[in-house]
């Protein structure tokens, strides 16, 4: 069996797919490990998931594109936390909040985030100081 | 061989003036040695970007017609100063509004006014024979209020206390989220680039010096509040934690909001970002000494913050470049530190005024007094109450 890997992928579902069974269709035809990290799927309005998907890297890409084929959004490295950094001023509240190394400043720099280190905890976005830290699952 | 200030504004003046940043100025000194390098540079510039809650802007509305002596003022339902005279008022910084609360508070709309939205006055009087409106509501900008200054009773603190956390539970403080177990450290200032760390004993800054304030020329006023230069120093002269503070003054309508910012401190309430760049010149070698201090030779104090019954909270001794690396030995084990003042806009207004003062647009003023030595902090007696 070839190496697994692991990736977050954040879901956008339109209207008229809000019932499609995605996350089954991921695991049965892919053969891919889910963990739903965040869902709000508003049947016949909208909806948005994260998952943390683990399997083969072959078996990951086809999902993904099973996904888009069905008119779902995809975004890959995906996350709930949106960070508006044209606004970013460098102050260093959001890596103090930032248990898991996710937030990282650069030198001399606005903030860096790492969807991948990051565990969708949100206190970010109580900690930034300028209120440019959101979380995408909030507009719902 | 030493310099004067005339001699350096003239040097400014003709576009010759040698000016460079105090970071800049650590390899100078290092390749060129201290007295090659006091002759050759002119001007170090210093800047700092950090939460200041001590600051505010007096407002002069005009008068309406009839005129109302306000008593009770409120800016975007700000509550703002009404005890001073008929249609002046202060706003602080740190003042929230009635509706939102610590979303949105006096750095905000002083802010807004910069930015040149309009905003909202209240204003309520018990009402007087000469001043008989009782109550108004209109909207004001800055293009059309008389005058509109910022000013800050304390800011640029010399040096302050790094921050940590030693009980079970998360805190939320003005030195920002503190993780429990020693999650995390926190620390002020812009170290080796910061005002005062570069002029410990503040011979050159002083009443009058002409400042860097959030994009506009600004000025010290005064001796900030709390200021301390009884504290006990490194060698260098730096005060071990928070030392000397400056009050500072400048227009708001030459500002941008790109150098001044309100911040939102969660459960903790609004304070204000506050871009500060002040140059020193190379009077002589000694003041070079002085400019030429790096992290590694700035030492604090690390604090548990979860103590706060006033007894020594000092954990360890600490310096900038260890705070800056990313993480520091607490007990036995490394913890992850992180600032609270930009180093980005630090810098970036280090290098603006060093651009300013190479174009000759930007002249150094002599301290017309000196602030006072050996004086110390006071604390609040608490006294029985009949």
């Amino acid at each position: 069996m070839a190496a697994t890997k692991k990736t977050k992928l954040l879901l956008m579902f339109p209207k008229e797919l809000t019932g499609e069974p995605a996350t089954w269709v991921l695991v049965k035809e892919y053969d891919l490990k889910i963990n739903i990290l965040k869902a709000s799927i508003n049947y016949n309005i909208e909806g948005r998931l994260l998952l943390e998907v683990e399997g083969e890297p072959r078996k990951i890409n086809e999902g993904i594109a099973y996904l888009k084929r069905s008119g779902i959004k995809v975004e890959k490295n995906g996350t709930s936390t949106l960070i508006d950094t044209d606004r970013c001023i460098g102050c260093g509240m959001c890596v103090a909040a930032c248990e898991t190394g996710a937030l990282t400043l650069e030198p001399y720099g606005k903030v860096q985030f790492s969807a991948e280190k990051c565990l969708e905890c949100m206190l970010c976005v109580k900690a930034c100081s300028q209120r440019i830290i959101t979380n995408a699952f909030d507009r719902f | 061989m030493a310099k004067t200030y005339r001699e350096i504004n003239e040097k400014i003046a003709s576009g010759k003036a040698v000016v460079v940043d105090a970071e800049e100025i650590i390899d100078i000194v290092k390749d060129e040695g201290l007295e090659a390098a006091a002759k050759r540079v002119d001007v170090v510039t210093t800047a700092t970007f950090g939460c200041m809650c001590s600051s505010g802007a007096f407002l002069n509305f005009g008068h309406a017609a009839p005129p109302i002596r306000m008593s009770e003022i409120m800016l975007n339902k700000v509550p703002c100063m009404g005890g001073l005279a008929a249609v002046d008022t202060y706003i602080g910084a740190t003042s929230e509004s009635e509706d939102r609360g610590w979303e949105y508070g006096g750095a905000h709309v002083i802010c807004d006014l910069i930015d040149g939205k309009s905003v909202l006055l209240e204003a309520r009087s018990p009402g007087t024979d000469c001043y008989p409106t009782k109550e108004i509501k209109t909207y004001i900008r800055l293009d059309d209020i008389n005058e509109a200054y910022l000013y800050n009773p304390r800011n640029a603190y010399q040096n302050y206390a790094a921050a940590t956390n030693s009980s079970d539970r998360r805190l939320y403080t003005y030195m920002g989220i503190l993780q429990p177990r020693y999650g995390n450290v926190t620390y002020a200032t812009s170290g080796q680039l910061s005002p005062l760390m570069n002029d410990p004993k503040m011979r050159t800054i002083g009443m009058g010096t002409k400042i860097f304030l959030a994009g506009a020329q600004g000025y010290v006023t005064w001796y900030g509040t709390q200021f301390n230069s009884a504290k006990p120093a490194s060698a260098n002269g730096i005060p071990i934690g928070g030392g000397r503070t400056i009050a500072v003054a400048g227009d708001m309508r030459a500002m941008s909001t790109d150098f001044i910012r309100p911040g939102v401190l969660e459960k903790y309430g609004v304070s204000m970002f506050v871009g500060i760049g002040i140059p020193i010149p190379v009077l002589d070698v000694e003041m070079l000494k002085c400019l030429a201090v790096e992290d590694k030779d700035i030492w604090t104090v690390l604090e548990d913050y979860s103590d706060r019954s006033g007894a020594d909270a000092t954990i360890r001794k600490v310096n900038y470049a260890e705070l800056k690396s990313g993480s520091i030995m607490v007990n036995d084990r490394m913890v992850r530190t992180s600032p609270t003042t930009s180093l980005m806009k630090s810098k970036e207004i280090a290098q603006i005024l060093k651009e300013w003062i190479s174009s000759g647009e930007f002249t150094l003023t002599e301290p017309v007094m000196s602030f006072p030595e050996n004086h110390a902090l006071k604390s609040l007696k608490i006294r029985k109450v009949k």
